[in-house]
């Protein structure tokens, strides 16, 4: 396997509160590896640090947070970046794609001036002229239609999906290597995020990017993604090709996630939900983050915090992934 | 009766939906005003300085709102005086804004010690009665039109500064704002194309209604004699000229409704302008 194009290690995000009191670590030793022309799916709840962790790889987190570990782009350490360095990476060799498209487009500046300053933000020779031309090859290249004209439209005569594709033209508009899209589909009809997200793949195949999808939706990585990772309160639990990890997840999380997912071949009189919420994050619970919610849990979930450890093909965070992975009932059952 | 209504129906004029009645009122009279203050010269029979007739005459056929103390006509001295309030109330706003709204968006966008050092000294400066700010700063400067100027723009960019930082405060935390960060732009590059341009219109909107505000203050320093002085056709000055003719209304009169017309004016043009830029209302 060649270097990878992305590698996050020990990643540790905490945030200090104001006047110096408890600072509250939003990520804990996440370790993540993404491949050059494959897509990685980074799954979790709200609050459980994965939008935190791609920001951190952008640093364009607050100046309350101080990050520890390495984040490797290409063999670059990112985190000894100074800001200036960072932001010829921003942009240029990795491109961010936000949440929600009906904000993250300038109102007041056209779809086509707004690629093109992504162009000339990189490559100063590129004139005005120059620029606008390439950003309707951008548009074009995400399949917006008849792209001469939507250039010269503003982003309220788009229509959501059509802003989403904008955004990712700007995103691909200097041929980055990364990709990270931060729920590109979230905020978007079913039927358009089938669209998008057969885009992305499109562009990974085309442009051999590597992507990495932040979802809490299991369904839209089981789509695209080859390896995913799963978290939970700040820590990956689960990690693994999509595959072995739908095939039997070893997580009693990730299992119930699976199982919240409707199945197309099997009669299911009402879905199943995880009892309980996610820890808030000033207060973690001691041992296995998870064990409040987990059917599963004997008394040392609750003093000792399991650390990931391969169990077959998967990476698993538990003491009891065994048991999990070979227990075919549902996790109410358990 | 129907054939009336449709006919009139048909051959109105109709209004184009931003022609709003504050909108076009305020903005008639103030455009009247400055068409009065630049064509002015070529039109009045009599001189705004000089003798133009019997002193103390009341309103009527030659002197339409009569004369004075020294015997000047009431009305030319009122239109003339457009030609002082005017200008100062433009430059006034005009500096206000460009300093209160640099040293605001410098706020908001840097923030930190300087955030805190600049609103501070927006706090001190908010926290005085701005008459008596700007009477104390013209008193210390000396008497006169251009040191009424100086002391109303210490009072009125504070103003500017606070609204301008909530502005930026509240553009800043956009999403399309992270999104060109994430795209490599610098911070100048950021403030300037991507959260600027969306923080002008209640600075465009305050500043229109600022400015009868600014018309009035600058008559109040005149009238307590700090502002312009004699014989200057300044309209405060001339309100003081007829405060001590009291049975003589005639003499206040032309001024005081002047400078009315010119706050009321501004007030609706703003409102209108108000309307019309926020896109909320329909």
């Amino acid at each position: 396997m060649s270097a990878p194009l992305l590698a996050i290690r020990d990643l540790t995000v905490s945030f200090a509160t104001r006047r110096g009191g408890h600072a509250f670590q939003a990520v804990s030793g996440v370790d993540l590896t993404v491949q050059s022309g494959e897509v990685h799916g980074v799954v979790g709840e709200s609050g459980s640090g994965k939008s935190v962790t791609m920001l951190a790889v952008m640093q364009l987190l607050s100046q309350s947070a101080t990050i520890a570990g390495s984040i490797m782009l290409d063999g670059q350490e990112l985190t000894a970046l100074s800001d200036r360095q960072m932001r010829k990476i921003r942009g240029a060799r990795i491109g961010y794609i936000f949440q929600d498209p009906m904000t993250a487009l300038n109102p007041l500046l056209t779809v086509g001036e707004q690629i093109a300053e992504a162009v000339r933000i990189h490559r100063g020779d590129v004139g005005h002229k120059h620029a606008v031309a390439r950003a309707i090859d951008l548009l074009r290249l995400v399949a917006i239609p008849n792209p001469e004209k939507r250039a010269n439209q503003y982003p309220h005569e788009f229509s959501g999906g059509m802003r989403q594709r904008a955004v990712i033209a700007m995103a691909m508009a200097n041929e980055p290597d990364l990709l990270i899209a931060d729920e590109p589909t979230t905020a978007l009809d079913v039927t358009i995020q089938a669209q998008i997200m057969e885009l992305l793949d499109q562009l990974r195949r085309e442009k051999n990017i590597g992507i990495v999808l932040v979802t809490h939706d299991l369904g839209v990585v089981a789509g695209v993604a080859k390896s995913l990772s799963i978290m939970y309160a700040g820590r990956v639990v689960e990690r693994g090709l999509v595959d072995d990890v739908f095939a039997a997840p070893h997580h009693p999380y990730t299992k119930g996630l699976l199982e919240s997912l409707p199945q197309m071949d099997e009669r299911v009189e009402r879905l199943s939900a995880i009892a309980g919420a996610p820890p808030p994050i000033s207060a973690r619970p001691s041992g296995c983050p998870f064990h409040p919610r987990c059917p599963y849990v004997i008394e040392r979930c609750r003093s000792e915090r399991p650390v990931l450890r391969p169990v077959g093909p998967i990476d698993v965070a538990c003491h009891r992934a065994e048991i999990v992975a070979a227990d075919k009932g549902t996790l109410q059952d358990a | 009766m129907s054939i009336l209504s449709s006919r009139s129906a048909s051959s109105r004029f109709v209004w184009p939906e931003w022609a709003t009645l504050p909108l076009v009122g305020g903005g008639v009279v103030i455009l009247a005003w400055i068409i009065i203050g630049l064509t002015i010269p070529w039109w009045t029979p009599y001189d705004p300085t000089n003798l133009a007739g019997m002193r103390f005459q009341p309103p009527g056929a030659e002197h339409w709102l009569g004369t004075d103390a020294l015997g000047r006509d009431v009305l030319t001295r009122t239109l003339y005086g457009v030609r002082h309030s005017f200008p100062i109330a433009v430059f006034v706003i005009g500096c206000a804004v460009v300093i209160g709204c640099t040293l605001g968006a410098i706020a908001g966008y840097v923030g930190g010690w300087l955030d805190s050092v600049i609103m501070r000294f927006v706090d001190i400066t908010l926290s005085f009665p701005p008459i008596l700010l700007a009477m104390a700063v013209t008193a210390s400067l000396g008497p006169g039109l251009g040191n009424a100027a100086i002391a109303m723009v210490i009072v009125w960019w504070p103003i500017y500064a606070r609204l301008m930082r909530a502005q930026v405060l509240s553009v800043r935390s956009r999403e399309h704002v992270e999104a060109a960060v994430a795209s490599g732009a610098s911070r100048s590059r950021v403030l300037i194309k991507h959260i600027l341009p969306l923080c002008w219109s209640p600075i465009i909107v305050n500043a229109t209604m600022d400015f009868g505000q600014v018309v009035l203050l600058a008559a109040s320093l005149s009238f307590i004699g700090l502002g312009a002085v004699p014989p200057t056709p300044e309209w405060g000055q001339m309100i003081s000229e007829g405060a001590i003719q009291f049975y003589r209304w005639w003499i206040a009169l032309g001024p005081g409704l002047a400078i009315l017309s010119v706050v009321l004016a501004s007030n609706f043009l703003g409102d209108g302008l108000r309307d019309y830029l926020d896109p909320r209302a329909s």
